[in-house]
């Protein structure tokens, strides 16, 4: 079943969030040309890893059932990203 | 003598255990929830039927001389709109499937009741922005959010109907997570996948895109309102957006949305064919199988909107081959529903007569949608007339007569009472041919060219349009007529008893209507889905 966890642990992550939410905010004005996307899109899967992982409660899981929660959404996920993707990639653009 | 009065003194049931309000408005009871529900959604059917009758009469004379053009659009936009996202999505899951799924497991009640009414509120809040939209202007955006028309050109209220579907899409998102989560833990002893109903498999498959297609177009519909307020450039090209991934974002969500609409609805056939024909369902594994195949292939299609949009023309082969792979499971059901009756003791009673009218329906929606799978044949008929008639097939020749298949089956079991059986055949017959008067004609008018969207026409459309309008009042009478009768039974109909079809499935092992937590016992299951083999032959009410 699932553990019982502290109300520091949950403030903490919180706060590490609110860190990397002004990371994010900082770096926009930052001009690193082709890499801007790639940093702030980490940063953004950071963010969601630690929701995911503390604030859902996905760290702690012996549940099988949680885990294909988990495993339906991403593979939802990457349907989205791949199919989208076939349009991106093949795009007659001009 | 003393037990006389005790025999006559009425029996304790959901809709007499409490009386007010108080007691429906803050009920946890999945029958209540359910109930509660049904008022909702009939209420918006005819608002959007309301819309529907404006739209053919202006279709009537090719001059647009009923309504001005920006009041056409706006009519079909939130007949679109009320339609899809308050009426088809909630009928069969929040209705049938809220009073049904507890039942037909053996469950007292959803595994998360609460959340269950939290979903209904969701839905009138929801819903009340809606009407509201309506009632200050309205929005003429159509059903689809197009960008950059909604979020750079148009001056009506669009975020407010954005925030209001936003809104109505997380109650549907409860109800799935709800159905989910009952479904895996709360089945009766004995109740394995495999002895599971059809209906609980589809509901169980919509389930699955409701949790996890809707968020997406959450997160896109909250898109477009920040580009129309803030000019955050995601869509818009002139800010640097690309007005395809809108399309993307909103058909990876709304192509399975169809299939949240019409695959509640093939659970309700299910469960009708095999009780008209006294018969097992045939290939039980492969109706149950393809309700998830549904679920899965119907997000690998979405862009077979998009074959006129600009996508790549090797993308689009892809979706359209997809956009055919995904017509074999619907097919597959088609089949084994014929074949179930093939050989069966038939009996024409009104819900068999709706569930047939589903069958032929819902496969001329489901062929014509082959023909917009190819990619020549797409080109040439998008955005006419031949696209309406192909979803209305679906979307009212399939889903609505599966819903009122469903309403009348299940109505002795919810009420206690039974609706005038030559009324509901009469009704039944009159919604077909009205159905069809009212579309059959569409195809031909959007296969000779008629664009749809606008509120004027060239003449030689006319005798077509004529047609489709008479069609559209047989079908509003058609559609008056339940709701009289149904009404009327609740007082005059017949006592129903606990089972007057004769029929297999928990739900009509207890009595009617269900007491509060449906069974005076847990049961236990020890058969078969659909085992009519072992049933008398007779469907009892009709003797
Ligand atoms: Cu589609």
């Amino acid at each position: 079943m699932e553990k019982v966890i502290s109300a520091k642990l949950y403030f903490t992550v919180w706060a590490i969030l609110m860190c990397l939410t002004a990371a994010t905010a900082a770096l926009s004005y930052v001009n690193m040309g082709a890499l801007s996307p790639v940093v702030a899109l980490l940063i953004a899967t950071v963010k969601g890893s630690l929701v995911v992982l503390f604030f859902m409660h996905a760290k702690y899981i012996d549940v099988k059932t949680t885990v294909l929660v988990i495993v339906a959404g991403f593979f939802w996920l990457s349907i989205l990203l791949l199919m989208t993707m076939t349009d991106y990639i093949t795009r007659a653009w001009s | 003598m003393a037990t006389a009065s005790a025999i006559t003194a009425e029996r304790e049931h959901y809709l007499n255990a409490d009386y007010g309000f108080r007691s429906w408005l803050l009920t946890t009871d999945h029958k209540r929830i359910a109930l509660l529900y049904l008022i909702t959604i009939t209420f918006f059917f005819f608002v959007g039927g309301f819309f529907a009758l404006l739209i053919r009469l202006e279709l009537l004379t090719p001059q647009g001389d009923l309504v001005q053009a920006d009041t056409y659009n706006k009519l079909f936009s939130m007949h679109g709109q009320v339609m899809i996202f308050f009426f088809l999505l909630p009928a069969v899951p929040a209705v049938l499937g809220n009073f049904l799924v507890p039942m037909m497991i053996g469950a007292k009640d959803l595994a998360f009741p609460r959340i269950n009414l939290l979903s209904w509120y969701l839905f009138i809040i929801g819903g009340g922005l809606m009407l509201y939209t309506m009632l200050t202007g309205g929005v003429d955006t159509g059903w689809t959010f197009y960008v950059p028309l909604s979020t750079a050109y148009l001056g009506t209220h669009v975020v407010l109907a954005a925030v209001s579907i936003f809104i109505a899409g997380f109650s549907s998102i409860l109800t799935g997570l709800n159905f989910i989560v009952t479904i895996h833990r709360m089945r009766a002893p004995g109740m394995t996948w495999g002895r599971m109903p059809l209906f609980l498999w589809s509901n169980y498959a919509t389930s699955i895109i409701q949790v996890l297609g809707t968020p997406v177009l959450a997160i896109t519909l909250a898109l477009v309102g920040l580009e129309r307020m803030f000019h955050l450039g995601v869509f818009n090209p002139q800010l640097g957006g690309d007005p395809l991934l809108f399309q993307h974002l909103f058909w990876f969500y709304s192509h399975p949305a169809v299939y949240i609409m019409i695959l509640p609805g093939m659970g309700v056939v299910s469960e009708i064919i095999p009780c008209f024909s006294r018969k097992r369902v045939f290939g039980y594994e492969f109706v149950a199988l393809a309700s998830i195949g549904i679920a899965v292939l119907g997000f690998l299609v979405w862009a077979h909107h998009m074959f006129v949009a600009g996508i790549s023309v090797y993308s689009a082969m892809v979706f359209s081959f997809f956009s055919y792979l995904v017509a074999v499971p619907s097919a597959i059901k088609v089949f084994n529903w014929t074949a179930t009756m093939y050989k069966g003791k038939i009996y024409y009673s009104t819900p068999m007569l709706y569930a047939m009218g589903f069958i032929g329906l819902f496969t001329m929606g489901g062929m014509t949608g082959l023909f917009l799978a190819s990619l020549g044949v797409d080109v040439h008929v998008t955005d006419t007339y031949f696209i309406v008639a192909h979803f209305h097939y679906i979307m009212v020749g399939g889903m609505v007569m599966a819903y009122l298949a469903g309403m009348h089956f299940w109505w002795p079991k919810i009420t206690g009472r039974m609706y005038p059986e030559s009324w509901g055949k009469l009704a039944a017959m009159t919604i077909f041919i009205g159905f069809n008067l009212t579309f059959f004609p569409q195809f031909i008018l959007g296969w000779t060219g008629m664009p749809r969207r606008y509120h004027a026409y060239t003449p030689e459309f006319q005798v077509l349009n004529v047609l489709s309008t008479a069609g559209s009042t047989v079908l509003a009478v058609g559609y008056l007529l339940p709701m009289v009768y149904f009404l009327w039974s609740l007082r005059y109909g017949k006592e129903a008893g606990d089972n007057p079809w004769g029929a297999a499935g928990l739900e009509w092992k207890t009595a009617s209507p269900p007491p509060t937590y449906n069974f005076e016992e847990t049961p236990v299951v020890t058969w078969e889905a659909y085992n009519y083999d072992d049933l008398p032959k007779e469907v009892p009410v009709v003797g």
